[in-house]
């Protein structure tokens, strides 16, 4: 009982990781339909920032905290960069983007090799973030990591604070009629093209926080971002782009599905079957889990 | 948006049933070249490094033929690489270890005392070669069945083969003790009971190679060119319409994967005698990409371009990184962008769209200008709610 409670944790915390990284995924790609590889590489920008402002600020608690807004700056004033050098340019060749945008992680990637060489780096995690909590006792006691619990609260609060975006305020509004119907939008006087900034400017900024989460679980290295950003594209299709909900429930589960099959198979055929479930899944809904209605006979 | 937005495509080359004079003038141009001046021209060690090239150039005739023709991005064309490259590589193990022995690898881990039993019928030269072509061609067209039947396309469909290269990559380094792992199947020594290690027998691998790449491309240029390749290029620009004429466009898109499919398993399959060596880093996202290049910096709609593209950015990659490492990076990275955002049609499109220029030039007609390649409007699948700007480049032939 205690090691299906634990694995289904560690399945939910990997789904934390995985939302994180989705989040900001699924507002670029349903916001312009654009497949940002070089999200990954934003990514990657948040947990160096994580690394720099630990060196410079003692005290790893302080730098942690501090790094999250200040990667969420970092990564999306990168991808507000990217939307308005490249992406504005291609926005009617969605395909076209992804290979453009994997040309720029390349270059990211080389970028990080040689500023910070190309070994993986570390960071400290701070002392609150070290112990476990146990919550059942006894002789097979079931503990949860505290780092783990952070992300987790934290992938919540991006998810609370991505919504409440969307639903309230005047951005996202604009941003839901772009996402809608781009045409309409545009005759309605919204300037779609400084939304699609912002979208991207918010979408890449969450990769930066990700990036800063990530710090907690592994090592920092210019390759990091390539590694995980496939599962997350895996979690934007399977949930159907540009749609919170099921993005939030496809990270959980894909999490929870990976950490169960690893705990019964081994790690590489978990992968395989997880991705074989993937494509049985998209025979039964081949636009995701939640799609946005349209009259398109697309 | 108009309906026919991209009519001067009628006149590109997306629907050009070909200038027969030209074209083979070119390939007898290239035969020449392939079998009379490198071998000539070239140590032992460049001749070599070519063959490697002309692989990754056969890879890039299926991608033409799937991506450039049928706007299907395939970044998995690494599994069908490694699934022809494996099964080369699992027969010439065995046979380098010859019968009742096991490959130099097993013993060392000692995990297994005896073949297991997916390697066994590798030991026949003939089921191992048909493999290395059947066995991609299996594993599209089951896949390729799933995903088009069910109309997924577009980015779902080039992140589904995105994973699916991660995913075999992942399995295959995950079965240390019979795929060798990270290390692959490594140190090959002979090819069907020629030794590799004389220069003489690895000159006759690339005479196989330069063949069988020329084969290849007479044969999907016959595809191109048939009734099959109108219908494709129909498919890519406008599926709907097609539908509605009466034919199945996931049929035709599962031809076009598959046939690329098969095309990669063979490049594979070569590749493994010309390097004597395929392990999981040769087949993973990467590579997969690094197919995909070659073919959009040439010109992804032509199969001249696809090729050349091909070998030119793999003979660049020797070139530039044995040298400067750190400065290849980036300059893969900036080719890229540079092809694909302002380049669309690749390198061949340059001639084009000077010829157009000079054209709008003379008759002071300025149309076409701009929209210098037709398959500029090849990805316009725009997701829900977005008008289409695709071409109608079906010409009367369907």
């Amino acid at each position: 009982m205690t090691v299906i409670l634990g694995q289904t944790f560690t399945g939910i915390s990997i789904g934390a990781v995985l939302l994180l990284i989705a989040l900001g995924l699924s507002l670029t790609f349903g916001q312009m339909n654009v497949i940002n590889m070089a999200h990954g590489e934003f990514i990657m920008a948040g947990a160096y920032t994580t690394y720099v402002l630990q060196k410079s600020i003692s005290g790893a608690g302080l730098s942690l905290l501090v790094a999250l807004p200040v990667a969420f700056l970092v990564a999306g004033a990168l991808g507000a960069l990217l939307e308005w050098v490249l992406i504005r340019r291609l926005y009617l060749r969605p395909l076209d983007t992804l290979l453009v945008t994997w040309g720029v992680s390349l270059m990211l990637q080389q970028l990080a090799r040689d500023i910070f060489g190309a070994p993986n780096v570390q960071t400290r995690a701070p002392d609150w973030l070290t112990g476990n909590i146990t919550v059942l006792g006894g002789d097979d006691p079931l503990t949860f990591a505290n780092s783990r619990l952070f992300i987790l609260a934290l992938a919540v609060a991006a998810v609370v604070a991505l919504s409440l975006t969307l639903r309230l305020t005047s951005l996202g509004r604009r941003i839901r009629g772009v996402v809608q119907n781009r045409d309409l939008a545009e005759v309605s006087g919204i300037s779609t093209s400084r939304v699609d900034r912002t979208a991207f400017f918010l979408g890449s900024g969450l990769a930066g926080v990700a990036g800063v989460a990530l710090t907690l679980v592994g090592p920092i290295g210019p390759t990091m971002g390539t590694n995980i950003i496939i599962d997350a594209f895996l979690v934007i299709v399977v949930g159907g782009i540009g749609q919170l909900k099921g993005t939030v429930i496809v990270a959980f589960a894909l999490g929870v599905m990976q950490s169960v099959l690893e705990y019964s198979t081994t790690v590489s055929v978990a992968k395989v079957l997880v991705l074989v479930a993937i494509v049985a899944f998209l025979q039964w809904r081949p636009q995701g889990l939640y799609t946005l209605r349209t009259r398109s006979l697309v | 948006m108009t309906l026919f937005k991209g009519a001067p495509a009628l006149k590109g080359p997306s629907v050009s049933t070909g200038r027969p004079a030209r074209a083979w003038a070119g390939f007898a141009a290239a035969a020449v070249a392939l079998f009379a001046l490198a071998p000539l021209a070239l140590s032992d060690f460049r001749l070599g490094l070519l063959a490697k090239y002309l692989c990754t150039a056969m890879v890039a005739v299926g991608i033409c033929l799937a991506w450039g023709r049928g706007g299907l991005l395939t970044l998995g064309q690494g599994v069908f690489f490694g699934l022809g490259g494996y099964a080369m590589a699992m027969h010439l193990k065995i046979a380098d270890a010859g019968p009742g022995n096991l490959p130099d690898f097993m013993q060392l881990y000692g995990t297994a005392t005896e073949l297991p039993w997916w390697w066994r019928p590798f030991g026949n030269p003939l089921f191992a070669l048909a493999a290395t072509v059947l066995l991609p061609m299996a594993v599209a067209a089951i896949l390729g069945s799933f995903i088009f039947r069910r109309r997924v396309k577009g980015a779902y469909f080039a992140i589904l083969s995105q994973a699916l290269a991660a995913a075999f990559a992942i399995w295959l380094i995950g079965q240390q003790a019979t795929t060798g792992g990270t290390n692959g199947l490594t140190d090959i020594q002979g090819f069907f009971g020629y030794d590799l290690d004389d220069p003489v027998n690895q000159r006759m691998v690339y005479f196989v190679i330069a063949a069988v790449l020329l084969l290849l491309i007479a044969l999907v240029r016959q595809l191109i060119h048939s009734r099959y390749g109108e219908l494709l290029v129909a498919v890519r620009d406008s599926e709907e319409r097609v539908r509605f004429l009466g034919y199945d466009p996931a049929n035709v898109k599962l031809v076009a994967y598959v046939v690329a499919a098969g095309t990669a398993g063979l490049a594979g399959a070569l590749f493994v005698p010309a390097v004597g060596i395929i392990s999981p880093a040769m087949i993973g996202i990467v590579p997969s990409i690094e197919f995909v290049i070659g073919a959009a910096v040439g010109g992804r709609a032509s199969l001249a371009g696809a090729v050349l593209g091909a070998i030119g950015v793999a003979w660049a990659k020797t070139a530039l990184s044995e040298e400067f490492p750190a400065a290849w990076t980036y300059f893969q990275g900036l080719l890229f962008i540079v092809a694909l955002a302002f380049l669309p049609g690749g390198l061949v499109s340059l001639a084009q769209i000077v010829r157009r220029r000079r054209a709008s030039h003379t008759s002071g007609d300025a149309e076409g200008d701009g929209d210098a390649d037709p398959d500029t409007n090849a990805e316009t699948d725009g997701g829900a709610g977005r008008e289409k700007s695709s071409a109608l480049p079906l010409g009367g032939a369907v």
